[in-house]
């Protein structure tokens, strides 16, 4: 379901003496439906800046990313939505906010935005939100005030409420305590056996050998740094 | 699908110096562009220019319309392009009073755009216009009062009222929120994200907020001494900017 094929990205920074940064150099990577594969690596290996080239906000400057068929590298703006919208969601460390909009609402939208009508689109986000621990009281405020577990975790809510076929997860457990920690584990796994194809950064290591199939390296396609 | 709006080659010159130059983009149903850059970068020229405010010296800006398929909005004539502006495109001023008539009732702004379509009966258009002050958060029974007893925010909610009314498929905007405090800001910001999405307007949106793209467009063009220097996703436009003077805007927001 993912496919990347010669994938390399470097950083040229035009403002701060044109210093160019490469990451990223000959990537090959392919996860199939129901695995789980972990992508390791110390800080700075290019973990993240992977991830998001394969979510589309970064840029791919070479090689290949095709997601559930399509190729992201060059894509039309439309067509990377459209994607992220139908197959493929990404849950990051960092929840953006949308002022005055209620918890509930945040992580409904993707059942909205797929059609499903506000009642049976609400109810599924309650259940969600109800599993995940986010008291209910909570539901109609804007998460502006919550902690940084609960967004967390309203990010991971948003993120698994839809049926998607490929998951891209950024450090999901991080800041969150056993028990959450343990429900996300849980969705992760209902989400293999259901077929999803997912690609996680997991720094805590016991998480990341309870539901990773395997791992890779990402040193191995870290370039070396070089002054240009 | 078909485009909703297609711009070739689209140049503006001021005597000589240079509005924009050599624009060209595709808009399809339902997706939002926000267009960036600093003042004199040639955004709002840009705008005007498809709006018909101003005449391009050169290029095309063929717009699909219901009735007659797709027509190319600078040759056609003036009677024709304000019929469009009417019925098929929503024009947000930045200043509400550019886009109002101060002098007349709420409901008046509201309703003289659907007379301006054919509307005649007077409880239909009350009605209508009623239901449109609701959609924007404006308390209804100030149907009657004139935008000069209105707040800044209400005046600009009031704009979006008048303009949408007759069910345009294209939206315009000039810094929709720019002079507001930003409280207001973030109400007229949801309000609009809302009422792109459910109505699947299509829209371009000028601004030099950041904040302002990245909650409403899905693609983003940022220009710069007239011309277009980047464009594309709005989040990789702003997360991976390739550009020199992108790198330089998106470094140069301050951080709250």
């Amino acid at each position: 379901m993912i496919e990347i094929r010669g994938v390399g990205k470097q950083f040229v920074l035009h403002n701060q003496g044109g210093i160019v940064l490469p990451v990223i150099q000959g990537a090959d990577i392919s996860v199939c439906r129901g695995e789980c594969v972990a992508l390791v690596g110390a800080s700075g290996a290019g973990k993240s800046t992977l991830m998001r080239m394969i979510w589309g906000n970064y840029r791919c400057d070479e090689g290949s990313i095709r997601v559930a068929g399509v190729e992201i590298s060059g894509a039309e703006p439309r067509q990377v939505l459209d994607l992220r919208g139908k197959s493929m969601g990404y849950v990051s460390q960092f929840l953006r906010l949308i002022p005055r909009v209620p918890t509930r609402q945040i992580v409904a939208e993707p059942l909205l935005a797929a059609g499903m009508n506000e009642a049976a689109a609400f109810a599924r986000a309650e259940a969600m939100l109800a599993r995940l621990n986010i008291p209910e009281r909570l539901w109609s405020l804007s998460p502006t005030t919550f902690s940084g577990g609960e967004q967390q975790r309203l990010n991971i809510a948003r993120g698994f409420i839809l049926d998607l076929p490929v998951l891209l997860l950024d450090e999901p457990t991080a800041s969150l305590d056993a028990v959450s920690c343990a429900v996300v584990l849980d969705l992760v796994c209902e989400a293999k056996a259901r077929g999803a194809a997912i690609l996680g950064i997991f720094h805590d290591a016991a998480a990341r050998d309870s539901v990773c199939d395997r791992e890779i390296d990402m040193t191995r396609f870290t370039p070396a740094r070089r002054v240009a | 699908m078909t485009p909703l709006l297609k711009v070739e080659a689209l140049s503006k010159h001021y005597g000589r110096h240079l509005g924009c130059g050599d624009v060209n983009f595709t808009l399809w149903p339902g997706e939002v562009m926000g267009i960036v850059g600093e003042s004199g970068s040639g955004k709002s020229t840009l705008l005007n220019c498809l709006a018909g405010h101003l005449a391009p010296d050169t290029g095309r800006v063929i717009f699909e319309t219901r009735a007659h398929g797709p027509r190319d909005t600078v040759t056609m004539t003036e009677p024709e392009r304000r019929w469009l502006a009417r019925t098929e495109w929503a024009f947000v001023h930045q200043n509400p009073r550019d886009g109002l008539r101060m002098g007349v009732s709420a409901g008046g702004n509201v309703g003289e755009r659907l007379m301006a379509v054919g509307a005649r009966h007077y409880g239909e258009i009350r009605a209508q216009a009623e239901d449109w002050l609701g959609r924007v958060e404006i308390d209804p029974t100030r149907i009657d009062e004139r935008p000069r007893a209105f707040s800044g925010g209400m005046r600009q909610r009031l704009q979006i009222a008048r303009n949408l009314v007759t069910g345009p498929r294209l939206a315009l905007m000039d810094e929709p929120t720019g002079g507001l405090d930003v409280s207001v800001q973030a109400r007229l910001l949801d309000l609009l994200r809302g009422l792109v999405r459910r109505l699947g307007l299509s829209a371009v949106i000028v601004t030099h907020d950041l904040a302002v793209v990245r909650l409403l467009a899905d693609r983003l063009m940022v220009m710069k001494d007239g011309r277009v220097v980047e464009e594309g996703l709005t989040d990789q436009v702003l997360d991976d900017p390739q550009h020199a003077y992108t790198q330089l805007l998106v470094s140069s927001v301050l951080q709250v």
